[in-house]
Order: structure tokens, then C-alpha cells, then sequence
């Protein structure tokens, strides 16, 4: 197990030169000057334009620029964006504003998910079933941007649950609002997943079993059904950790959310080469980490998956 | 005689006041009734429609006393029995009385059924494989069982199901307690199902199934640990079974069920010796059962031949008796010597073969057949016979190409095979002369195509025949298959599982194969639809005269048709010959083993059969 574990770390190191590699290359070498675009219409000397560039390193060959960021990344060196704020200090504000609404919107779709659909999947075909199945058929139905302005309307304006924008200072509370917006589309996958799975399961022959030794049904159902129905659904939840710290552009947009999906969307406006680069480094590990995870959790789950180092 | 497994004098504070779930306090008197059914009737609702799966069964089943409930699929045994305890889906009815121990188990009071559940009345089911939950230790479920049931601490249950899984002579309890489902084999799985069931001296066992899944020499030895565990334990089995040989090696009475009724109820030797129902008649007539081959004069006394071969004696069997048995199976044996020397070029012909599943990431190559060397030459049919894992399967596959040979030669109608790539024109060429029938017949036919073009897809790919021309050739093949010709338009799961497998006879001998290869054709499929499948195989083969590999792990079946007989174990060919000489003469231990693990359909006569395979393990032959 150890083994195995240190052999998927492993697999991070190629993994993670040959995304860095690919989005520093679509990043700097494509048409388009950013330093140029830094200055608007203006036409600042050429000894600035110089002196931007060599900060920057723009003006070595491409290998060369890859070579000193990934040195500098060692070095904990993350230098300074085009406005001269060091970029350590962006980060350290940005993820933890992002991990806070993942970590929300998270929790909403698994609790929310799996109960939906543990009681949809044992109630098949009943009252409760086709309305659950209806209702996450619109949400999935409907875009997030229709759903976050809808809930920012009806529950930040009219009803004043919530603020209706985050701003600066993100708290727990505040980010409620948009997590549940985030969170509803996956809650709608998740729903259908567990109800999938339990409705394969309650129908297995250990279920059989089970009752046969004369458990009550809670303890079937949560002991028997519903733990032996989590292995697809920690899979999907798993993989979406990933996303849901990417940032939502789309979703911290709307609401504000001074965080990943925010900042890595203006960064790409401006250009902002390290910026960008820096942001997708560290969503690399992320996403590595989460799958790790989730691989680690499979094993947990299903004994008959064992990985040999 | 009723020594308790468990820990009847402990304390058993839950049971002690309470009415509804009174547990029945009393060590089991042997002939007492523990069960009373009268009037069970099943419906499942099936489209706003209830149609009956039982009706109105009366029977009672005592203590010390195996009642084996016995009928085809779909007779209503399973499910009559799993409406005792209410484990039916939701979509059934359920009507009668089923009294356990004079109180009423039906009616509106879940309660009560719950609490005799596990307790009262236990159940091993016929999968082991599906039946325990694959995510939990073989050791967690049974001490979750024992706990419910009881009130003793963690270790206490620990302890218990270390005890239990002893009793069931599992090698290594310790290591079987630690162990999930999927890392013990078909059998030790089933030992550890009925640890779990014990675990909690039921007064009430139900068996459902529970051999059909493994080999003979597993399934004997788990019906010897049901016999003996029922003798100290002194509960009333039900046993639920199509296996005649089953039931007459462990049953006390037998209740023949067909299509929801019960036909006919008596003790064992009356129904075997004298069964009065026409249903019972046919469903033993249909048994195929070992030493009654294809001549009419040709029975073979296996009891009598394992006994010449091993030189045992048995108390079972008068001992003038046997050796005139066995003096009459010496003559006979004597006589088929001088006979049948086959001659022509070989259809198929093996010369130290071996086979290897090729190594996949970290799962290094397997080799599953060692130093094969075997000939069926035209007209001939070999079976192949062997139990789970011992490389039959394989050596079906290489015969087809299907399988690369990792060394030795393999000749298919007179050409090297073994050099060839799987994918190459020679090996398509060769192979239109073979045709190959599964084991399932269900997944083995394309569900989307109707069955007339399943037939006539070989022909329509090896270009032999269209249009007008391979309509008649199709029409012609379902005759042959005695299925009527309207059925071509018609789809696999319109079928039932012995018309499905007609079909796929029909398909395999489309291009008027030399060799047929056959694996397990007939496992899936009912004793009497079975009996008529392979009727109707031996009726084909003798007028077409192709020859054949016959590959299965009922040695009853290769006794109906074979003419030459390869019996393998772990990979290798340990013996092979003609039939007779196989079954009246078997010289390898491993042969004589498997001979006299098949259980024969009469209790006397069985009981010899037990008598001998017991002196055979006590010999010590592994």
C-alpha cells in the first residue's frame, strides 16, 4: 500500500513539467504582446519597454523563460504579477476563499445527494421518486449563470437571506449563497448516481442475506445497501474536488467571489503569464492529490480492489 | 444425542420474557414438528396480473429430519420457501399458515418473522459468491449475526465464529475469519455461508441450492459436513434441490413440486424405489446418471469397479455380493478390450500442448495447460471432463484458435495451428471447419438478431450460401434441431433456455463442421430439458457423423455420450481412455475421487457410494 502510494506520487513529477509546459507555452507564446497591452493606448519609451521585458524574462527564448520559472517555483520564488503584487501573497488569498466554497458546495451535494437518493432508489417508481427524478432533471437542465442570478435575485435581493455579492471579506456564511448554486448541478448527478446504485443493489443477493439474518431494515439499508452503493458516488465526488477548486468562474463571477475562478479569469484577460501559471500549477497538485485520493478511497470501499505496488 | 453447539445454558436475557418472540426453549426432540405449512400459496403481481407460484402446499418438516422440496425452475420451491420467512420482492402475495414451533409466522405481525429470523430459522442460499457482502470480512458478518441475536461482548462473538468456522472445517479459521469473500475459493465460501447460518443454533435450516454452484468432490464433501451437522444439532433441514443425486444422499422425505403444486410427498425410498406421480417418473428417468451409458447392456457398477480398483470392502454391501459385482465388471471390461481401434487422419490431435494466458501489467502469465496430449479422430466424440480451474475451458478455446499454444503442437483437420496468428486467413479458413456451442445459452446469441440469421450468419460470412439457397439451408437446420420453422423470425428471449440452445447447435453445425467443440452445453439447462437436449446431440452426431470435444464437469453426461474419456486436474490430463475402461477401470486416485463424489440418484445404493468415497478419503488419496 505504502509502495503504491509513493509510486503515484511519483507520477506527479511528469505529470506535472508537462502541464506547467503546456500552459506556459499557450500562455507566452502565443501572438499578442502583453507588456504592450499593460499600457493601453499609451506608448511608453522603449528603455521601460525594455526593462518590463528583462524583469519578465520575456526577452529570452521560450526554453529558457520555462527553465527560470520552473527554477524559481523550486526556489519558492513566485515573483511579482504585472502590477508589481508578489504573487505568493495573491495565492495565499485566493485558495483559501475557493477551498472554502468547494469544501461547502461539497458537503451540500454529497449529504443532499446521497439522502435524495437513497430514499428515491428505495422507493422506486413511488411519489417521492419521479418527483426527485422531475426536479434534478431541470436543474441539470438549467445553466449555472440562470440558476446564479435567479437565487441571487429571489434569496440575496427580494428575500434578503443572504448578501446578495461576497466582497472582500468571505466568510463561511456568506459563501452559503453561492455554494448552493455550485453545488446543485453535481447534487443532481449525485442524486442520480446513488439512487442508480442502491436501486442495482437493494435487489443484490447479500441484501437477501442480510434480512434473512434477521437485521432490522435500517441496518440493511444503511449497512448493506447503502455502503456497498457509495463506490461509484465517492468516485464522481472525488473527481469533482478537483473542479470545484479550479473555481467557478461563472459562479464567483456573479456573486464575487474574490477567488480562483475570479482572479484566474482576469489574469487571463490581462495576460497575466505568472499569474496564470501559478494558479495552474498548484490546481495541478490538486487535481493529482484529489484522484489519489479517490483511488485510495476506492480501495477503502471495495476490498476486492487492491493495488499492488 | 442433541448437544448443542453454541451456548444454550448461557443466559438469554432478551428471550427470556417476552411472548411474540418467545424462542423455542427446549433442546429439539428428534421427530418432533418444528415447521407446519398448510395452505402456503405465493402470487408475484406481474403487470396488474397475480400469477401463482405456489399453491395451497401442505407439509411439515421435523426435527433431526431433511425434507427435500424438489422440482424444475420455475416449479415454485424457492419461492414457496423464501415466503416462509418473507424475503419475497414486494411485488408478491403471500397466503396459509406456516406455524415454527406452533406459533404463526404469517399474518399481519412482522415482528414476529423478524425475530425467528437468523434465530429460529436459517438460510444458505445458493450463490456464496453473491450472497455475502463483498465489502465486509467473512469474520465481521458472522459476529454480526451472532451478536444480534445474542447479547455477549465483541470478543465473546469472536470467539464463536472462530468456533463455527472450525466446525465447518475450513483450513485455517483464523486466516478465514480475516478473509473477504472474494479471496476464498467456491467451496470454502459455502463452508463459511453455513458457519453463519449455524452460528446461532437454528432450529430451522433452509438450503437452497446449496451445492449447484461448486464440483462434485466440494459438493460431496459439503453435503457430509449438512448430514453431520444436522445429526448433532438435531434441526429440521429443508432442502431445496432439482439434483436427484443431492437429494438421495441426504434426504429423509421428499415433496416433488411442478408448477406451484406439490405432486407427490413420501419418504425417500418410497419415491425413488416406487414414484406414483408421472412427473416424478419422468424427472428420474431424465437424470443422467453415472454407469448407464449408451447401451441399453452396458451399465456400469462404479461402486463395484472403484471397489475391484482400490481393493476396499464395505459394510454397506454384502461381501460375496461385491465380489460377484465386481467379477461381472471385470468380464465386461475384459470384453470392450479387444474392441474399437479408430482409424483416418485426426480432426484434432494434441501433442504436449501447452497453454498460456499471456502475463496483463503486473499479473504475470498463467499457465493453464501443461503437456496435453489428446486425438479425436473423425466421428469420435471425447469428452473432456474435469472440475473448476483445471484447464478444460482452455484447451476448448486453443482447439478453435481462440487461444494461442505457448508450446507443442496442435493439429486442426491435419494443420499445424500452432505457428499460426490468431487473426490470420489460414486459421478463418480452418476454422469453418468447427463449430462451437457455449455454455450460456442466453449470452451466446446476439440478442438483436432473430434467430434465423444467428443460424445463417456462418454461412452468410463464409460466402457457402444466399438468398433463396441459405433460407432452405436455415429451414433445413432448425428441422434438424427439431425447432419449427417459423421460429427463425423470432428473438432469443422468446425462447426458452433448452430452444436457445438448439439454436445455437443450429448455428455451430451450419457449415457442417468435421469437429464440434462443446463446452458445458447443458449445464445451464434444466435435468429433463437437459436429457432431451443431449438426446437430440447424440441423434445429430450419429447421423452427421461429425466428431466432437465435449467439455463439462459432469462426468454423467460425458458417461451418455463419449466415446473416449480425458479426465484433467490442475492443467495436466491425469487419465484418459475409453469410456468403459475410464469408469470400470479408473487407475489414477484423482479419477476414482471424482467417480465416487457424483452422488446417484438412490438412497441405497448412494449410501454404498458414501460408505466407499469416505474409506477412499480415509486412505488418505488427496
Amino acid at each position: 500500500m505504502i509502495r503504491y502510494i509513493v509510486r503515484r506520487l511519483l507520477q506527479v513529477i511528469p505529470v506535472f513539467l508537462g502541464t506547467t509546459l503546456l500552459v506556459y507555452f499557450m500562455v507566452f507564446a502565443l501572438p499578442g504582446d502583453p507588456i504592450a497591452a499593460l499600457f493601453g493606448d499609451r506608448q511608453p519609451p522603449q528603455s521601460v519597454i525594455d526593462a518590463l521585458r528583462a524583469q519578465y524574462n520575456l526577452d529570452q527564448p521560450f526554453i529558457v523563460q520555462y527553465g527560470i520559472f520552473l527554477k524559481n517555483l523550486f526556489t519558492l520564488n513566485l515573483g511579482v504579477d504585472f502590477t508589481q503584487q508578489p504573487i505568493a501573497a495573491t495565492l495565499a488569498r485566493i485558495f483559501p476563499v475557493t477551498a472554502m466554497l468547494a469544501v461547502e458546495a461539497l458537503a451540500i451535494q454529497a449529504i443532499f445527494g446521497v439522502a435524495f437518493g437513497l430514499v428515491a432508489g428505495l422507493r422506486r417508481g413511488k411519489l417521492f421518486d419521479s418527483t426527485v427524478l422531475v426536479a434534478s432533471l431541470v436543474v441539470i437542465a438549467v445553466p449555472t449563470f440562470v440558476l446564479g442570478f435567479v437565487f441571487q435575485l429571489v434569496f440575496g435581493v427580494y428575500l434578503g437571506w443572504a448578501k446578495p455579492t461576497v466582497g472582500a471579506q468571505a466568510g463561511w456564511g456568506d459563501l452559503l449563497l453561492p455554494a448552493v448554486v455550485l453545488g446543485l448541478v453535481s447534487f443532481a448527478y449525485v442524486l442520480r448516481l446513488t439512487r442508480a446504485s442502491v436501486t442495482e443493489n437493494m435487489n443484490a443477493d447479500y441484501v437477501r442475506t442480510a434480512t434473512a439474518k434477521g437485521l432490522s431494515r435500517p441496518r440493511v439499508v444503511l449497512a448493506h445497501i447503502l455502503r456497498n452503493s457509495m463506490i461509484p458516488v465517492v468516485t464522481y465526488l472525488g473527481a469533482n474536488l478537483g473542479g470545484l477548486m479550479g473555481g467557478a468562474i461563472v459562479t464567483e463571477g456573479i456573486f464575487n467571489v474574490p477567488g480562483v475562478g475570479n482572479k484566474l479569469y482576469q489574469a487571463t484577460l490581462r495576460g497575466e503569464g505568472p499569474t496564470i501559471v501559478a494558479i495552474v500549477s498548484i490546481l495541478v497538485l490538486v487535481f493529482v492529490l484529489a484522484n489519489l485520493l479517490v483511488d485510495l478511497l476506492y480501495a477503502w470501499l471495495d476490498p476486492r480492489i487492491r493495488y499492488e505496488a | 444425542m442433541a448437544e448443542n453447539l453454541g451456548w444454550a445454558g448461557g443466559p438469554r436475557r432478551r428471550a427470556a420474557g417476552s411472548g411474540a418472540g418467545q424462542r423455542i426453549g427446549a433442546p429439539l426432540v428428534k421427530g418432533e414438528p418444528v415447521l407446519e405449512v398448510r395452505g402456503l400459496s405465493v402470487d408475484f403481481g406481474v403487470e396488474k396480473e397475480w400469477i401463482p407460484a405456489a399453491i395451497g402446499l401442505d407439509y411439515e418438516v421435523r426435527a433431526g429430519e431433511v425434507l427435500a422440496i424438489v422440482g424444475e425452475s420455475g416449479s415454485g420451491k424457492s419461492a414457496s420457501s423464501m415466503a416462509l420467512l418473507g424475503l419475497l420482492p414486494s411485488n408478491s402475495r403471500v397466503s396459509g399458515s406456516v406455524r415454527l414451533a406452533g406459533q404463526e409466522l404469517l399474518g399481519r405481525d412482522q415482528s414476529r418473522v423478524r425475530q425467528a429470523r437468523g434465530k429460529d430459522v436459517a438460510v444458505i442460499f445458493q450463490e456464496p459468491m453473491t450472497a455475502l457482502n463483498p465489502v465486509y470480512t467473512i469474520g465481521n458478518q458472522i459476529v454480526e449475526t451472532v451478536r444480534l441475536h445474542n447479547e455477549v461482548s465483541p470478543d465473546e462473538a469472536k470467539e464463536r465464529a472462530l468456533r463455527m468456522l472450525e466446525l465447518v472445517e475450513l483450513p485455517d479459521p483464523g486466516k478465514a475469519f480475516r478473509s473477504y469473500p472474494h479471496q476464498l475459493s467456491g467451496g470454502q465460501r459455502q463452508r463459511a455461508m453455513i458457519a453463519q447460518s449455524l452460528s446461532c443454533d437454528p432450529k430451522l435450516l433452509i438450503a437452497d441450492e446449496p451445492t449447484t454452484a461448486l464440483d462434485v468432490t466440494v459438493q460431496a464433501e459439503i453435503l457430509d459436513l449438512m448430514r453431520h451437522l444436522k445429526d448433532k444439532l438435531n434441526s429440521a433441514v429443508i432442502l431445496i434441490t432439482h439434483d436427484m443425486g443431492v437429494v438421495a444422499d441426504l434426504a429423509d422425505r421428499i415433496a416433488v413440486m411442478r408448477r406451484g403444486v406439490i405432486v407427490e410427498t413420501g419418504t425417500a425410498e418410497q419415491v425413488f424405489a416406487a414414484p406414483r406421480h408421472e412427473y416424478t417418473q419422468a424427472l428420474l428417468a431424465a437424470v443422467p446418471h453415472l454407469g448407464q451409458g449408451s447401451e441399453a447392456d452396458a451399465d456400469v457398477d462404479i461402486t463395484a469397479a472403484l471397489a475391484s480398483v482400490t481393493g476396499v470392502e464395505l459394510e454397506a454391501v454384502d461381501a460375496d455380493e461385491l465380489a460377484a459385482r465386481e467379477r461381472e465388471n471385470e468380464s465386461a471390461l475384459a470384453a470392450i478390450k479387444a474392441a474399437q481401434g479408430r482409424q483416418g487422419t485426426p480432426v484434432l490431435e494434441l501433442r504436449d500442448v501447452a497453454i498460456e494466458y499471456p502475463r496483463q501489467g503486473r499479473v504475470p502469465a498463467f499457465r493453464a495447460v501443461e503437456g496435453a496430449s489428446l486425438t479425436v479422430y473423425p466421428g469420435q466424440v471425447v469428452g473432456l471432463v474435469g472440475e473448476s480451474g483445471s484447464g478444460k475451458t482452455t484447451i476448448g478455446r486453443a482447439a478453435v484458435g481462440l487461444l494461442d499454444v505457448a508450446e507443442g503442437s496442435l493439429k486442426l483437420v491435419g494443420t499445424e495451428i500452432s505457428g499460426l496468428r490468431r487473426n490470420s486467413r489460414e486459421l478463418h479458413a480452418l476454422r469453418r471447419s468447427v463449430g462451437m456451442v457455449f455454455q450460456d445459452p442466453s449470452s451466446s446469441l446476439n440478442p438483436r438478431l432473430p434467430i434465423g440469421e444467428s443460424i445463417g450468419e456462418p454461412m452468410h460470412l463464409a460466402g457457402v450460401a444466399k438468398g433463396a439457397a441459405l433460407q432452405q439451408r436455415v429451414e433445413t437446420l432448425l428441422d434438424q434441431v427439431e425447432l419449427p420453422r417459423s421460429y427463425r423470425n423470432r428473438y432469443p428471449h422468446e425462447l426458452s433456455g433448452g430452444q436457445k440452445q438448439r439454436v445455437g447447435i443450429a448455428r455451430a453445425l451450419a457449415l457442417e463442421p468435421k469437429l464440434m467443440v462443446a463446452d458445458e452445453p447443458t449445464s445451464a439447462l434444466d435435468v429433463s430439458v437437459q436429457a432431451k437436449v443431449l438426446e437430440l446431440f447424440q441423434g445429430l452426431q450419429r447421423e452427421l457423423g461429425f466428431a466432437c470435444l465435449f467439455v463439462t464437469h459432469d462426468l454423467a453426461v460425458v458417461d451418455v455420450l463419449a466415446d473416449h474419456i480425458c479426465v484433467m486436474q490442475h492443467g495436466r490430463i491425469v487419465e484418459q481412455g475409453l469410456r468403459d475402461a475410464i469408469l470400470r477401470n479408473p487407475q489414477e486416485p484423482y479419477t476414482q475421487r471424482l467417480l465416487a463424489a457424483v452422488p446417484l440418484p438412490d438412497p441405497q445404493k448412494q449410501r454404498e457410494r458414501r460408505e466407499l468415497r469416505e474409506l477412499l478419503a480415509a486412505s488418505g488419496i488427496e
